[in-house]
């Protein structure tokens, strides 16, 4: 049976990995995942969980440490933020190559600077090109569901790819909310023991990440391709599993009051909680607003997005990260997504709630109304700032 | 290896690029990487072997037939140092031209 409880979404992650058997878990504090790793700390500490909890010097260090444990085949687990997923930058590309099914938890934070520890996406705008299968969540339980998907996703022979859960730093991470904590025994059930092809074993030796020629590196690239393309199969089915043994159902691309709709809110994260609110007002004095929120960043839910927008006419965008020099990096790969479509809806983008300013529901309503004004005008508008004073 | 680098396709990979023959290093050919060769003029070679000591790719062997110290042209990287240390100065580095 689940158990009721109501806890910090981060303490509720870290009990979460403990269901899952986490074999070693290698980190580094940064705010503001810190509880969640602290929690894992104190959970091996007293031997409620047997693994190897193994405190390094930085980030880098904890996702190299992480590349060992999980060639070894033993599940693992690690999480940071901000300024920490940037020290990991390059061993990120390193794990998704070596096709090592790492799951990590990211508690998305504002990068420096000024700095800044509270919560937007440029963390993850930053590593979107890491080849790592990448979630969003929307609150707590969200958010434990899916640190137990990415491992089956992960660990999936057909799969074996590092998997990151995205979960909005304080917004999500540091809320007490009501959730339903699995029981050990039906994540034990859903969650088969992580079984990886080829690891580290002395008795029959391999070597991982070694060197390629210019006359292999193609190779190995596209063979890491076509692996990424074809986990989306997989990370449907996993979903699938999931809502049918534990009645909780995610998609690539989450929709909410789309049916009738042709104006659109596009958002991703904790934010959709309140853009929700923003559109049942709507709706109460008659404007009826859709809103579609990216789960599955990576692979691209390309088919699902197209569909989901299939009779939009106005998109509004809101990306909490900045490219600077371009806009915003979520809406650009909408963009990018809806081109030549038959019909491809006017596109209005919104750089907002960054480094942990707020968007209430007002804010979106605010918004969608400026969004709307932009895409009938003429002007030529790229994107704007919201709530910037001056 | 039973196909060739250049026959490999991305369907044969191991995944994660995993090398599973253990010391196959020892196939690739860091020969090509060489733009000069050294060669060996056996009329001053003194068989001292400072050569096969120097040579920072132990490439260099002592050949059992007529116990002069070779280099193996196929991981040799003609980088020149056999050359730079020989005593008797036996060694001479050739442009490769092919």
């Amino acid at each position: 049976m689940p158990k009721r409880v109501g806890m910090e979404v981060s303490i509720a992650v870290a009990e979460t990995v403990g269901l899952c058997n986490a074999d070693v878990i290698s980190a580094y504090p940064i705010t503001p995942q810190t509880h969640i790793v602290e929690h894992l700390a104190e959970m091996v500490a007293n031997g409620e969980l047997d693994a190897e909890f193994i405190p390094v010097e930085s980030e880098h260090s904890a996702m190299s440490a992480c590349l060992g444990s999980s060639a070894t085949g033993a599940r693992t687990f690690t999480a940071t933020a901000g300024q920490g997923l940037e020290l990991m930058h390059e061993v990120l590309y390193v794990a998704s190559s070596m096709r090592l099914p790492i799951v990590m938890a990211v508690a998305n934070r504002a990068l420096s600077a000024p700095l800044s520890v509270w919560g937007d996406h440029s963390d993850v705008m930053a590593v979107r090109d890491t080849g790592w299968i990448q979630i969003f969540t929307e609150n707590g339980q969200e958010a434990l569901d899916n640190i137990i998907c990415a491992f089956r996703m992960a660990e999936d022979k057909n799969v074996l790819l590092p998997v990151m859960v995205h979960i909005d730093g304080f917004y999500l991470t540091h809320m007490i909310e009501p959730m339903l904590l699995p029981d050990r025994v039906d994540v034990n059930k859903y969650l088969p023991p992580n079984d990886y092809p080829l690891p580290l074993w002395p008795e029959k030796p391999v070597a991982m990440g070694d060197f390629a020629p210019p006359v292999l590196y193609s190779e190995a690239k596209k063979a890491q391709e076509v692996a990424m393309g074809a986990s989306k199969k997989y990370i449907l089915q996993h979903w699938a599993e999931f809502g049918k043994q534990f009645g909780r159902n995610y998609h690539p691309v989450e929709c909410y009051n789309c049916e009738n709709a042709t104006t659109f809110l596009f958002t991703m994260g904790s934010f959709s909680e309140t853009a929700m609110t923003a559109v049942d007002e709507l709706k109460r004095k008659g404007q009826n607003i859709g809103l579609v929120r990216i789960r599955l960043w990576r692979p691209f839910p390309y088919a699902e997005l197209r569909e989901a927008l299939k009779n939009a006419e106005t998109l509004i965008v809101l990306d909490r990260a900045l490219s600077s020099g371009l806009g915003g990096p979520v809406c650009s790969e909408v963009k990018s997504a809806l081109y030549g479509q038959p019909k491809m809806p006017k596109i209005a983008n919104f750089i907002g709630g960054i480094g942990g300013r707020d968007i209430t529901p007002e804010g979106f309503i605010e918004i969608i109304n400026r969004g709307i004004e932009i895409s009938h005008g003429t002007k030529e508008n790229e994107f704007e700032f919201y709530g910037v004073r001056g | 290896m039973a196909k060739s680098e250049s026959e490999i396709t991305w369907k044969d990979l191991n995944i994660g690029c995993i090398v599973t023959e253990p010391g196959n290093a020892s196939a690739y050919r860091t020969g090509a990487w060489r733009s000069q060769r050294p060669v060996l003029d056996t009329n001053k070679c003194i068989r001292c072997g400072l050569c096969y000591i120097f040579c920072p790719e132990g490439c260099i062997k002592l050949d059992e037939k007529d116990q002069y110290f070779k280099a193996d042209l196929y991981h040799c990287k003609g980088c020149g140092i056999c050359a730079k240390e020989c005593k008797p100065k036996a060694i001479t580095m050739v442009e490769e031209e092919e």
